[in-house]
């Protein structure tokens, strides 16, 4: 019994030690998307200098849904790697959050223009609705139109290879 | 004496201001009743940007925009708890500074009260163990009582 209540303590710290560890691998700035298996928003926003983007549009395909802006500062990061999305065929869609058309443009300009269709959202009501915390964020959407997956922040070339990628053509598969 | 002074003039002006708030006059309802439901809806709600403020305290334009958001609702006619449920329904329960009692929160709920009440077995078993432990207040036997004699 003696032993017991000796040990004790030294066991509730290495619980606790565990549990603080496993904390530390965590990322507390991630939130859970409330969108992950429910139909993408409706929307309804003019493009740059194309025609409107809409909710309707995606259907029938797996598509990307990337939500970006001129004035973020991961994006011009992230550009090369949703250059290369498209180019593999995968059709990437673009929301500009809360940007100027023509700083919008001027980006584009500068660093190509992966978007098969863009959305100007210079409210940010869109973005409100889709959970948006911060630029970039990106959908992939399903056959169904429905969210499957929710990136937060830049899209790195080994998270396409290894996980987005993936994922896009098990969805492309699916009935 | 003068440094009393200073305090002294110094305490009211501390009691009444109040904390700055990111509401701009232009984000304001006219109406003082709605948009005092307004402040304290925000003020429930986190700023998703820089997750420790309120909405009501932050100044990021996302946090800005939330707040006109809340505002255009309550304009609307909706109610607290339907305006609260909207951005809910967006960010999840983590935009509530307070969050519901569920299954996932339990724990936060629940853990301290918990502790407590482990803490509480823990004092009771040890007091009641004492006692038995404790040989201070019982009589000295008589080997004892001849080895004090001896040391006199």
């Amino acid at each position: 019994m003696k032993r017991l209540l000796f040990i004790l303590p030294i066991i509730a710290f290495v619980g606790l030690a565990g549990f603080l560890g496993y904390g530390l691998t965590q990322d507390p700035k991630a939130l859970p998307s409330q969108l992950i298996d429910r139909p993408l928003p409706a929307f309804a926003l003019p493009g740059i200098d194309g025609p409107v983007l809409a909710s309707a549009t995606f259907k029938g395909e797996p598509r990307l849904l990337n939500v970006w802006a001129s004035w973020c500062a991961a994006c011009p990061q992230e550009h090369p790697v949703l250059e290369r999305i498209a180019q593999e065929g995968f059709p990437v869609y673009g929301i500009a959050w809360k940007d100027k058309p023509e700083d919008s443009r001027a980006f584009l300009a500068r660093f190509g223009n992966p978007y098969a269709g863009l959305g100007m959202d210079q409210s940010g009501r869109t973005a409100i609705d889709l959970g948006v915390t911060g630029a970039p964020e990106t959908f992939v959407v399903d056959k169904k139109g429905r969210v499957r997956f929710k990136q937060i922040g830049p899209i790195s070339p080994e998270q396409w290879e290894g996980e987005i990628k993936p994922l896009m053509l098990q969805l492309r598969a699916e009935a | 004496m003068t440094r009393l002074l200073l305090a002294l003039m110094l305490a009211p002006m501390l009691a009444i201001a109040a904390p700055a708030a990111a509401v701009l006059p232009d984000e304001m309802l006219p109406d003082p009743a709605q948009e005092h439901r307004a402040r304290a809806i925000s003020k429930d709600l986190r700023c998703v940007v820089c997750q420790n403020q309120s909405i009501d305290d932050s100044d990021a334009p996302l946090a800005r925009d939330l707040r006109l958001l809340v505002r255009e609702q309550i304009a609307k006619g909706k109610s607290d708890a339907e305006v609260r449920d909207y951005v809910v329904a967006r960010y999840g329960n983590f935009v509530l500074l307070k969050p519901p009692v569920e299954g996932d929160t339990l724990l936060l709920w629940a853990g301290p009260f918990a502790v407590l009440i482990l803490g509480a077995i823990g004092i009771a078993l040890w007091q009641r163990r004492k006692p038995a432990t404790s040989s201070a207040d019982a009589p000295l036997s008589e080997a004892e009582r001849a080895e004090l004699d001896r040391l006199r």
